[in-house]
């Protein structure tokens, strides 16, 4: 086995073990049923955090993508439920908005030379400002469109739903993989966190790929506001605040360094998942309250950070030292 | 280090927050008036000194941790567990006092964590601090096992709302503590270790300087100063809320640590422009409150402000104005 799979390797370990112990417990998990649900629950989750691999692996962060799922929700809202446009072309303009204003923040962080960290937060405070200031409250959406897309599912065996949204994911997540490791861009993203400065050297056109990354990381959060908007069949302002921290926590947990240059979008898949597990585990017992979410997503993130120093530590003596300046 | 007082006061921070207080007054003509009323000073002004208070404090921790070059963002999780420590523990019938130091030494702990996370395990501060803030917020709805523990003891409330000479006790705690740590910065070496660790970590340690110790300390210090925030919010709203206490505030903290001119690649920072910074963010909040514009407007606002800033900030906005000016490099050193 590879080395660099190592990381992945231990996530999806990890995963299994800790599927396989949550069924020892609790038969009913493993039925297609939950499954199901696990790809439907965590679908808007799901594509936000492949956008913020590709963000993170080049070495950046996006703070903005909740406040873009909740924009585009209150977006597609008005534009269906106000003024009576069909889905698909409000779905087509809110990936465009979304594209502008990633190419704006990625544009930005180039020319300007700004950390990402403090110009995604400004984008955060200006897609959540801009989405209250449309509107305070819960538009509904409904339009026939989005019952056809509801309806929408493959049956399996013993009442399983393979919905819409949860397939949507699934197809974001190979796309993103294709992406990542088989296109010049992918390369291009990895040269770029791995070191900017060799990466310019050695031809990267690195303003026009930071600008696509950040497209890419918006559009994207659009596509989840979009699954969003059809999970909830609403739009709401504050919608997803705080799913820029799961997506992280999705990421980091899948086994990319947030240092940048290393990572793997599939891992981030089995991330997303490993969140899913918690979230139904504690659902199935009971009688844990929902703070404990929060407790064991923060023990778990802690326990992969330190792994995942160990593994790097263990594997490329080094190589990939533990100095950052 | 001498330098003109007029010259001081002409920094880019302080003629943006009177700018910021100028428009409030135009928009709000009142917006100066204080009066006097139960032995304190009462006005939109005094208002924004209490209001920002939480932010400045902050904002003080905040900056010793971007001067080395990292980040915190488990302040408003550890806001939330030191409010909620103080609170459970006055409602139990400790005394105020055991109370408000059981909470600060929290506070202290969780900020030791951190530091022990990014100096000792080295672990990049935003996903170490990323642990704290994801769990905290957990762990404080554990100790008030999910409600909001509200409580009277006249002590701990006075810490929020009381006043020491006519002036709101939050806006005092602040000011003394920015002037604590100022001195104990600038007065001694640590301020320069500080930011000789934020320009390059490995350099640093190879010219003596204890890095790890030194990392330690300031994200103690930010942790302890989060404590003393969420100390502050809880007793003014006489309770702790686990859920919101302090939610989202490390942002507004980051945030008045960067209007006030330190830089988020390390090596420069000012405590009292970062409080500067906290006050700016305030007036602004408050001036949109007072002059009747919907308080949605305050992101958009806020997003602007940012925006405003980096342009400012950035290294070709400084190019018009230079002869032969080199050359922004990817890398900024400044």
């Amino acid at each position: 086995m590879k080395r660099s799979l190592r990381p992945l390797a231990a996530t999806a370990v990890i995963f299994v073990i800790a599927y396989a112990m949550s069924v020892l417990q609790f038969p009913n998990m493993l039925s297609t049923r939950v499954l199901g649900n696990f790809l439907t629950d965590n679908a808007f989750l799901g594509i936000t955090a492949v956008g913020m691999t590709f963000v993170i692996i080049s070495g950046g962060i996006d703070l903005s993508v909740g406040a873009v799922i909740g924009f585009t929700g209150v977006l597609i809202a008005v534009l269906v439920s106000w003024l009576g446009f069909h889905p698909l072309v409000a779905f087509v303009i809110a990936l465009g908005v979304a594209g502008l204003f990633g190419a704006a923040m990625g544009f930005t962080i180039h020319y300007l030379q700004v950390p990402p960290f403090i110009v995604t937060l400004a984008g955060m405070f200006l897609a959540r400002g801009g989405a209250s200031i449309i509107t305070q409250d819960s538009v509904p959406i409904r339009h026939e469109f989005y019952d056809t897309l509801g309806d929408l599912m493959i049956r399996l065996p013993e009442g399983g739903r393979l919905s819409f949204i949860g397939l949507l994911m699934i197809a974001v997540f190979l796309g993103g993989a294709l992406l990542a490791h088989r296109t010049k861009f992918g390369s291009y993203v990895y040269a770029l966190g791995g070191n900017p400065v060799s990466a310019s050297l050695m031809g990267v056109p690195v303003a026009q790929t930071t600008v696509q990354i950040y497209m890419l990381s918006s559009m994207l959060a659009a596509l989840a506001g979009i699954v969003f908007s059809l999970y909830t069949s609403a739009g709401y302002p504050l919608a997803a605040v705080g799913v820029e921290l799961d997506a992280i926590s999705a990421v980091v947990i899948g086994g990319t360094l947030l240092t940048g240059g290393y990572g793997f979008v599939l891992g981030t898949f089995v991330g997303v998942m490993l969140l899913g597990l918690v979230q139904t585990y504690i659902i199935f017992d009971g009688t844990l309250s929902s703070w404990w979410t929060k407790i064991v997503i923060g023990v778990l993130l802690f326990l992969f950070i330190v792994l995942q120093r160990i593994i790097f530590a263990a594997s490329t003596p080094g190589e990939k030292s533990p100095e950052k300046a | 280090m001498k330098r003109l007082r007029l010259e001081r006061l002409a920094n880019p921070q302080l003629i943006a927050l009177v700018s910021v207080l100028l428009l409030n007054w135009l928009l709000f003509p009142n917006f100066f008036n204080v009066t006097w009323q139960d032995g304190r000073f009462f006005g939109s002004f005094i208002d924004v000194l209490n209001r920002g208070a939480p932010v400045a404090i902050l904002a003080v921790g905040m900056t010793g941790v971007i001067a080395t070059k990292g980040v915190d963002l488990s302040v408003g999780a550890i806001m939330a567990v030191c409010g909620a420590v103080a609170a459970t523990m006055v409602v139990s019938g400790y005394p105020a006092p055991l109370a408000v130091a059981a909470a600060l030494s929290v506070g202290l702990l969780c900020g030791l964590w951190n530091g022990f996370l990014v100096a000792v395990l080295d672990i990049q501060p935003i996903v170490a601090t990323l642990v704290l803030m994801v769990a905290g917020r957990g762990i404080a709805q554990l100790i008030t096992e999910g409600s909001i523990v509200t409580f009277n003891d006249p002590a701990l409330i006075f810490i929020g709302t009381g006043s020491f000479l006519g002036f709101p006790m939050a806006a005092v705690i602040a000011v003394v503590l920015m002037a604590a740590v100022t001195l104990l910065v600038r007065r001694t070496a640590i301020g320069l270790f500080v930011q000789a660790i934020g320009v390059n970590r490995a350099a640093a340690s190879l010219a003596g300087i204890r890095s790890r110790m030194l990392l330690m300390l300031v994200y103690s210090l930010s942790g302890f100063c989060a404590a003393i925030a969420g100390v502050v919010v809880a007793a003014d709203i006489r309770g702790a809320d686990a859920n919101n206490s302090g939610l989202w505030l490390e942002l507004d903290a980051i945030l008045a640590v960067v209007i006030g001119g330190t830089s988020l690649l390390g090596g420069k920072f000012s405590i009292p422009m970062a409080v500067v910074g906290a006050l700016i963010i305030q007036a602004m909040n408050t001036g949109i409150l007072v002059s009747g514009f919907p308080p949605e407007f305050n992101l958009v606002v806020k997003a602007g402000m940012i925006i405003l800033i980096l342009l400012i900030q950035s290294p070709y906005a400084a190019l018009p104005f230079q002869r032969r000016a080199p050359l922004p490099s990817k890398a900024v050193s400044k």
